[in-house]
């Protein structure tokens, strides 16, 4: 049952609005080819993110690495309601965010492996690297810090007159972040054109959004400053992707921001060095059973026959490659030269 | 017995300002809260009420009077029963008038019935030679810290539209500290913000946008509350460059006054130059004169880092000369050497320069010629100029307001052991502020701060005079 948001006494009575999940999951707003790009999309990340995951296990990768499998309808549904213009900033769980940006996967495996080719020259790693090009402002390692930044970058869109906006994702445990309300207050105050995209995975590292939150309805969390919410299947791409383009021509519109709770799931540890004891594995394959993304995307393309098996297969294998390359790239990169130690402190 | 009416000071850290007008006239009767006169200081309009009840007896200062002292009897009021022959042989106590430029502390001594000075004009090999910086003949016009400042912004935000200005209060309330006056009637809301109170958001906003291309100047209030905001300069601001391999950039000003200013005690009084300057990928700034002020303000709103630029409250409101000229920059990363010397070099900062300049004045008395540099910028640190002038001095003082410890002064001395060990005929003192939070106390606040004595102490000791 649906809580009642707590500003409902006020006449600015929330905004938030709860979704119909598990609403009848319809494809067909959408095109064939558009259909399909969100397969590719999303089984682009998940073959990337298992193949960064098992590189890891061999010591190719090292440090913190946070994989996205499980969340991958999120950024790929998001990305369609954008334009190329449009940015996007996110947090240390970034490589779905810029695969799906179109940044190339050879320079983000490289900068997983450190080396020269990667997105940052090597100096930045998993939770740090940018793509000027791709309008994709990083990959930022402090749990709230890319919420102001976001906002900043949608503060310098409206300065400029552009019409492009910005997405700006963080986490179930960020928004218990001091920074991102100060960011909802200025962005409603300036009208600033930013859709704040919240990943509830239900997990910040081992805490769960029970044990984090007083108010578990994240899309809630814009009630005080006037930012309109709405809860979504973030398990569903197609919920994603038209809940996006409603809050993205919202915000393209001048009205201000607007905030996306994605009820999502990790099916990985917080980082690849989480042994992930805080839930059950029960939990996790029910997941990934009932409502993984990637699957039930595939099964609506057999059902409406908008490709065969062998089309979708062919699919498969032409990834395969692609992350194979990436792989082959990251590990005959070289290190950066010893000079770069000290380049790129001050322009 | 007629009472004086004084001059009074309308904020913690003025000391002088204009009598603008009278509101009252010799013979009118006033009691307490009557508005007087009204005085303008350089940050605003205010006016002086009457705290006594009686009649203007005489009036000592007309309207329209600039640079009266804080303290000086302006009008003397008659209590009941008196009259105007009641101030026959009345003298007002003495009037001390500040003259223009009174806290110039490099003013001419000579007058003084002691023994000449002892000034030097000797060149110090490898040193930055601050003397090209304005072109000899230009014209000087004295303008206090705070125009300069203004003026900088101003003058950058006229030339690029990308520059804008946002903050607590900087634009309808023209400035906690009246910085940023006039900007707003000049570029209207777009590009001058108020912000809510709420440090680390905007600067993280400021960041957001400097990435994105534009040049934003975050004023804080004070630095004491860039404390809250020090993850996001820190983190997103320094650190970016590098973790993208040179492709984002974030050219973005913060600025606001830094270090003591007067009474507000422990929260509102803290020196934060060594603080940023630990950081790489930061430049930090922390100019004296207002001419400094002005032309690295200039240099910092275009440069394509990240800037700390630290001012000082006390500072603002005094006036030193400055060029006229079209476009004014310094460059970012060079000492000054502010007077010459030979025998101990003085190496401070900001409103360090004062204790340092006024150490220097005394010291030349006792026949000690010190070398006073000014580093203006503190990050990338002009250790040339200083090594040259300890290599020329062997001898070397720090002055500064910040604690001591990991403080400007232990990096200066770190360095000159490292380069310079062989030159030092003693070793090198730091002079700082004391290691305790800053109490509210006068006292105490004096004994907290760096003094002139304590400089002059420094100096006559690595000098082995005292
Ligand atoms: C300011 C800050 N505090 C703590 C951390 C350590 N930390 C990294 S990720 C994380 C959990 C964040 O969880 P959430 O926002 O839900 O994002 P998710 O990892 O689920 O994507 C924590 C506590 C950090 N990086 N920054
Ligand atoms: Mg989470």
């Amino acid at each position: 049952m649906a809580r009642q948001s707590a500003s409902r006494a006020k006449s600015s009575a929330s905004n938030a609005k709860k979704s119909t999940q598990g609403a009848k999951k319809a494809a067909p707003k959408f095109s064939k080819e558009q259909i399909q790009k969100f397969y590719y999309d999303m089984l682009l990340i998940r073959r990337f993110e298992e193949k960064a995951g098992q590189i890891y296990g061999m010591g190719l990768i090292g440090g913190f690495c946070h994989l996205y499998i499980g969340q991958e309808a999120v950024v790929v549904g998001m990305k369609s309601a954008i334009t190329d213009d449009d940015a996007v900033i996110t947090s240390y769980r970034d490589h779905g965010h810029m695969l799906a940006c179109g940044m190339d996967p050879k320079g983000v495996m490289a900068e997983l492996t450190g080396r020269e080719g990667g997105y940052s020259k090597g100096k930045g790693g998993s939770m740090h690297m940018f793509s000027k090009e791709a309008n994709f402002y990083g990959g930022h390692g402090i749990v709230g810090a890319c919420v102001p930044l976001g906002t900043g970058l949608a503060f310098s869109q409206k300065y400029q007159g552009s019409k492009d906006i910005t997405l700006c994702y963080m986490g179930d445990g960020t928004v218990n972040q001091g920074q991102v309300y100060e960011s909802f207050n200025m962005a409603e105050l300036w009208n600033l054109p930013v859709v704040y995209v919240i990943e509830n995975n239900e997990y910040a590292m081992g805490t769960s959004v029970k044990r984090s939150s007083a108010q578990t309805e994240l899309y809630k969390r814009g009630d005080s400053f006037n930012v309109p919410g709405e809860q979504v299947d973030g398990m569903d791409v197609f919920a994603v992707a038209a809940a996006g383009k409603k809050a993205v021509d919202y915000v393209r519109a001048g009205k201000g921001p607007y905030i996306l709770e994605m009820k999502t799931y990790r099916y990985r540890g917080h980082s690849m060095s989480d042994p992930a004891k805080y839930r059950s594995k029960e939990e996790v394959n029910k997941k990934r059973a009932e409502h993984d993304p990637i699957d039930h995307l595939r099964q609506t393309m057999l059902d409406d026959k908008i490709n065969t098996e062998d089309e979708l297969k062919e699919i498969d294998r032409e990834i395969k490659a692609i992350i194979a390359d990436a792989v082959e790239f990251a590990q005959n990169s070289p290190e950066p030269q010893p000079e770069e130690l000290y380049t790129d402190v001050l322009a | 017995m007629p009472t004086e009416i004084l001059m009074p000071a309308l904020s913690p850290t003025m000391t002088e300002g204009k009598l603008a007008r009278w509101m009252v006239k010799e013979g009118d009767t006033v009691s307490s809260g009557d508005v007087l006169a009204e005085i303008e200081t350089d940050k605003a309009t205010m006016e002086v009420e009457a705290v006594d009840e009686g009649k203007i007896g005489k009036i000592l200062i007309e309207g329209d009077t600039d640079n009266v002292a804080v303290n000086t009897p302006i009008a003397v009021l008659l209590e009941e029963g008196e009259d105007a022959s009641d101030l026959d042989d009345f003298t007002p106590s003495a009037a001390p008038f500040a003259s223009e430029g009174s806290d110039d502390t490099t003013e001419d001594t000579s007058d003084k019935e002691e023994p000449a000075p002892r000034v030097s004009t000797s060149k110090t090999p490898d040193a930055y030679d601050a003397s090209g910086e304005i072109p000899e003949g230009t014209e000087m016009v004295k303008m206090t810290v705070r125009e300069a400042l203004r003026d900088a912004m101003a003058e950058e935000m006229r030339k690029d539209e990308r520059v804008f200005v946002m903050g607590e209060e900087v634009a309808e309330y023209q400035g906690a500290y009246k910085v940023t006056q006039g900007l707003l009637d000049e570029f209207g809301g777009r590009r001058v913000i108020d912000t809510p109170i709420t440090e680390h958001g905007f600067a993280g906003v400021g960041v957001g946008a400097a990435f994105h291309g534009l040049r934003p100047i975050v004023e804080f209030m004070t630095f004491n509350f860039a404390m809250q905001a020090i993850d996001q300069i820190v983190n997103s601001a320094a650190k970016t460059r590098y973790m993208s391999g040179g492709q984002m950039s974030s050219p973005i000003v913060f600025r606001g006054p830094n270090g003591a200013a007067s009474r507000v005690a422990a929260q509102h009084s803290q020196c934060y130059a060594s603080w940023y300057s630990h950081v790489p990928g930061l430049i930090v700034i922390a100019p004296h004169t207002a001419a400094d002020a002005k032309g690295l303000l200039k240099a910092a709103i275009r440069d394509p880092n990240p800037v700390i630029f630290l001012e000082n409250e006390i500072l603002y409101g005094q006036s030193f000369d400055v060029p006229v000229m079209d476009d004014f920059v310094l460059p970012i990363g060079k000492a000054k050497i502010e007077r010459p010397g030979d025998d101990v070099t003085i190496v401070s900062f900001a409103m360090g320069m004062r204790y340092a300049l006024e150490a220097a004045d005394k010291l030349a008395e006792e026949n000690i010629s010190a070398e006073v540099i000014d580093l203006r910028t503190i990050r990338p640190m002009d250790m040339e100029t200083v090594l040259a002038s300890v290599r020329k001095t062997n001898r070397c003082v720090t002055v500064e307001e910040g604690w001591p410890q990991s403080g400007i002064g232990a990096e200066i001395t770190a360095q000159i052991m490292h380069h310079a060990f062989d030159y030092l005929d003693a070793p090198v003192l730091r002079v700082s502020g004391k290691d305790v939070p800053m109490p509210y106390a006068a006292n105490l606040e004096k004994l907290a701060l760096p003094h002139t004595d304590e400089v002059v102490a420094a100096a006559k000791s690595v000098c082995y005079r005292d």
